[in-house]
C-alpha cells in the first residue's frame, strides 16, 4: 500500500513538473508571401525576437514561449484556413494576420474557439463588430484617420484633396474616415481614386490627381504600392504636399521608391524612428538580429508578444480563457515591462491607446515633427 | 488633353514591354508549338540574376551582361533541353502544364533564396524630363519605349532580311521541306529560345525599376502579355507587337477615363470581343485546320 501511494506521489509529481515546464504555445499565421510580404515578414521577425529574449531570461511564469509560424500567403481565404488549422492545435493566443481582409474572416473562427487574437489589422471596422476576443498592436482607423484628416486641414492648409486608396478593406476603410472628416473640417476632396492591391502602373491614376490640382494628396495603399505610386508622383511632376499614415512613409516603401520618398508625410502609431528609448534600443537588437531597420510591423510583433507576457503575468497563470478578459481595460506601463516600449492602454473594444508620431521623409529618413499624446 | 498625351506616352512605354514579353510567346508558337505559361516568370528572374551579380560586386553594367548572358542559358539553351525537348513527345498539353509548373518552381525558387519583399532595381535611363511639343515626357517612358522599339525592329530585320531570319522563318512554317532544302532547322529553333530568352531580359531590365524587383512580379506581366499575343494574333510577330502596344495604351486610357476601380477588367472585355469576332487576333493569320 505504501509503495502504491508513493509511486502515485511520484506519478503526481512527475507529472505536474512535465506540465510545469510545458512551453506555452503561440500560433501566428502572417503574410510571408505574397503582396504583404513586407508586413508579414517585419510582423514575423518581431515575434522571433521578443520569444527570444523573453525565453532568454526564463520565459513567462517559468515557461518557455514558442510560436509556430504559417503563411497566409497575404490571402484572406489562405489565412482562414490556415488559422482554422493553428486553432486545431489549441495554441494559448493566436497572433496575427496583418492584413484587415484577412483578419475579417479569422477573427469569428478564434472568438469561436475562445481564444484572443492580437493581430496587424488597421481597418476601422474590424474592432466595431463586438468581437471580445480580438486586440489591436496599432491604432485603428477610426483612431488615426481624424489625425491625419486634422493634420491635412489645419496644417497643410489644404482646400482641396486629392484621395488615392487602395481597394481592398485596409483601403476602403481608411478612405471612408478619412473622406467624412475632411468633409467635416470643410476640406473638399477633389479626386477620389480606388487603385488595386499589386498594382503596377500609377501613370493614369497620378494623372487624374494632376488633372485635379489638389492643394494636398492623402495616399493610402500598402507598401509597395505606395512606393510605386510615390515614383509616379515624382515623375509626373506632382508638387502637392503629400499625406499618408504609416505604409506611405515605413522603411521599405523609402528603400523602393528611392528619391522619390522625401518630404512624404504620414501619421505613425509606431515607428523605429520615435524618439523613445525603449524603440531605439528595439530598433539596434532587432537590426543587429536580421540586418535591416524593420519598420511599423516589427514592431507590432514585438509588442504582440510582450502583450501576451504582460497579461500572462497579471493573471499569474496561463489561461487561454481568460486572457482576453484580462487584456480588456489593462494599462501596461513601460516602467513595469519594457518590452511594451510605451504606455499602453487597451479598450473594452480591444482598441489600443498610446502615444503616435508626425513623420515626414527627409533625405531617406524618417524624422519625427511631432509626438502626439495618449488619448486617455 | 495634354493628359491624354502623357496617358499615351506612358501607355505605350508600357506596351513596348508587353510586346517584347509578348513576341516571345509567338515566337516559340511559330517554332516548336511551345506555349510558355512561364514568360512572365522569365521576365522576373533576369532582374534578381542582375541583382545577384550586384550583390557579389559586379558594377551595373557587368551585373546587366552577366543577367542577360546567363538568362540565355538558363531560359533560352536549358529551358528548350531539359524541359522542352523532353516534354515535346509527349504533346502541347504537358508541355504547357510542365511550363505553369515551371512558373510555380521559378517563382517559390526566388522567394526562397532572394526574398519575399520587393527590392529597388536601378534604371538604366536617368531619371528626368524633356519636352517634346510643349509636354514634359519622362526620359524613364521613353527610354523604355525607344529601347523596345530597337529591340523588335532588330528582331523583325533579322527575320525579314537575313539569310539567317529567312533560315528561321522556314524552319518555322515547314520544318520538314526546311530539312530537305539544308536549313538547321533543330539550330534555328534553338536560336529562336535565345532569342525569347534576350528579350524576356531586356524586358526585364527595363520594366524592374518601375515594377520593383519581387519574385511575383512576372504574373501581372505573363498574363498581359499573353492576352496581347491573343489579341494581336498569336502567329504573328507584328501582331503581338501591335497587341502589346494596344493593351498598354487601352490599359490606361481605361483607368483614365472609364474607372481606376474596373481597369483591369477593361483588357479582358477587349480579348473576350477579339476571340469572338476575330478568332486569329487583329493582324493573326487563320490557320486551317483538317479533320
Amino acid at each position: 500500500m505504501k509503495s502504491t501511494l508513493l509511486a502515485g506521489a511520484l506519478l503526481a509529481f512527475a507529472t505536474a513538473t512535465s506540465v510545469h515546464a510545458q512551453a506555452i504555445k503561440l500560433a501566428n499565421v502572417a503574410e510571408l508571401s505574397g503582396g504583404g510580404a513586407t508586413v508579414g515578414t517585419n510582423w514575423k521577425n518581431g515575434i522571433d525576437l521578443a520569444i527570444e529574449e523573453i525565453n532568454a531570461k526564463g520565459g513567462v511564469l517559468g515557461r518557455k514561449l514558442e510560436v509556430s509560424h504559417a503563411d497566409s500567403q497575404s490571402n484572406p481565404g489562405v489565412a482562414r484556413a490556415q488559422v482554422q488549422k493553428a486553432l486545431d492545435a489549441e495554441p494559448y493566443v493566436l497572433l496575427g494576420p496583418g492584413y484587415s481582409g484577412s483578419v475579417k474572416v479569422t477573427a469569428p473562427l478564434a472568438a469561436e474557439a475562445g481564444i484572443a487574437q492580437i493581430m496587424g489589422g488597421e481597418a476601422a471596422e474590424l474592432t466595431q463588430a463586438g468581437n471580445k476576443f480580438l486586440f489591436r498592436t496599432s491604432f485603428g482607423q477610426q483612431s488615426s484617420m481624424p489625425k491625419v484628416a486634422k493634420y491635412i486641414h489645419d496644417e497643410m492648409k489644404a482646400k482641396t484633396v486629392a484621395v488615392v486608396w487602395v481597394n481592398n478593406d485596409f483601403g476602403r476603410g481608411g478612405r471612408d474616415v478619412v473622406v467624412k472628416e475632411l468633409d467635416r473640417l470643410g476640406s473638399k476632396v477633389v479626386a477620389d481614386l480606388s487603385t488595386e492591391a499589386g498594382q503596377a502602373d500609377f501613370a493614369a491614376d497620378v494623372g487624374k490627381i494632376k488633372a485635379a490640382n489638389p492643394d494636398a494628396v492623402f495616399v493610402y495603399l500598402n507598401e509597395e504600392e505606395s512606393a510605386r505610386i510615390l515614383k509616379e508622383l515624382k515623375r509626373q511632376g506632382v508638387t502637392a504636399p503629400l499625406m499618408g499614415e504609416t505604409t506611405l512613409i515605413g522603411q521599405k516603401v523609402i528603400e523602393l521608391a528611392g528619391d522619390a520618398a522625401n518630404g512624404a508625410r504620414g501619421h505613425v502609431g509606431l515607428t523605429t524612428d520615435a524618439p523613445v528609448d525603449l524603440i531605439k534600443a528595439f530598433r539596434e537588437k532587432f537590426s543587429k538580429k536580421y540586418n535591416y531597420v524593420p519598420d511599423h510591423n516589427g514592431l507590432k510583433g514585438y509588442l504582440a508578444v510582450y502583450m501576451v507576457k504582460a497579461t500572462t503575468e497579471k493573471m499569474g497563470k496561463v489561461d487561454p480563457k481568460k486572457f482576453a478578459e484580462t487584456l480588456h481595460g489593462l494599462t501596461i506601463k513601460a516602467a513595469d515591462e519594457p518590452g511594451i516600449l510605451m504606455d499602453v492602454t487597451f479598450s473594452d473594444t480591444g482598441d489600443i491607446d498610446r502615444q503616435s508620431f508626425l513623420v515626414e521623409v527627409v533625405e531617406g529618413k524618417q524624422v519625427v515633427k511631432q509626438v502626439l499624446p495618449k488619448v486617455k | 488633353m495634354s493628359n491624354l498625351f502623357d496617358l499615351l506616352v506612358a501607355g505605350l512605354a508600357t506596351g513596348a514591354i508587353y510586346a517584347l514579353v509578348a513576341v516571345g510567346f509567338t515566337l516559340l508558337w511559330q517554332t516548336s508549338q511551345t506555349i510558355n505559361f512561364a514568360q512572365g516568370e522569365f521576365v522576373m528572374l533576369p532582374a534578381f540574376l542582375m541583382l545577384a551579380a550586384m550583390h557579389a560586386g559586379a558594377p551595373f553594367w557587368l551585373a546587366i551582361i552577366l543577367g542577360i548572358l546567363l538568362s540565355m542559358i538558363l531560359l533560352g539553351l536549358g529551358f528548350k533541353l531539359l524541359l522542352v525537348d523532353p516534354m515535346m513527345r509527349h504533346g502541347v498539353l504537358p508541355l504547357a502544364i510542365a511550363t505553369m509548373a515551371l512558373a510555380i518552381g521559378l517563382k517559390e525558387a526566388v522567394k526562397q533564396f532572394f526574398s519575399a519583399e520587393a527590392s529597388p532595381f536601378p534604371s538604366i535611363v536617368p531619371t528626368g524630363d524633356i519636352s517634346i511639343l510643349g509636354h514634359a515626357v519622362s526620359l524613364q517612358s521613353i527610354g523604355v519605349l525607344v529601347v523596345a522599339i530597337v529591340a523588335v525592329f532588330g528582331l523583325t530585320a533579322l527575320l525579314n532580311r537575313t539569310s539567317l531570319g529567312h533560315q528561321m522563318q522556314a524552319a518555322a512554317q515547314n520544318p520538314t521541306v526546311a530539312r530537305i532544302i539544308g536549313v538547321p532547322v533543330e539550330r534555328m529553333i534553338l536560336l529562336t529560345f535565345l532569342i525569347n530568352a534576350f528579350l524576356v531580359a531586356l524586358a526585364s531590365l527595363l520594366i524592374t525599376p518601375i515594377y520593383l524587383a519581387k519574385f511575383s512580379s512576372g504574373e501581372v506581366l505573363g498574363q498581359a502579355a499573353f492576352i496581347a499575343a491573343i489579341v494581336g494574333g498569336f502567329n504573328q510577330v507584328r501582331g503581338a507587337i501591335a497587341g502589346g502596344l494596344l493593351i498598354g495604351v487601352l490599359d490606361n486610357l481605361a483607368a483614365a477615363y472609364i474607372s481606376t476601380q474596373y481597369r483591369a477588367a477593361v483588357p479582358m472585355i477587349f480579348l473576350i470581343a477579339v476571340i469572338l469576332f476575330r478568332p486569329q487576333g487583329l493582324l493573326g493569320r487563320a490557320e486551317e485546320r483538317t479533320v
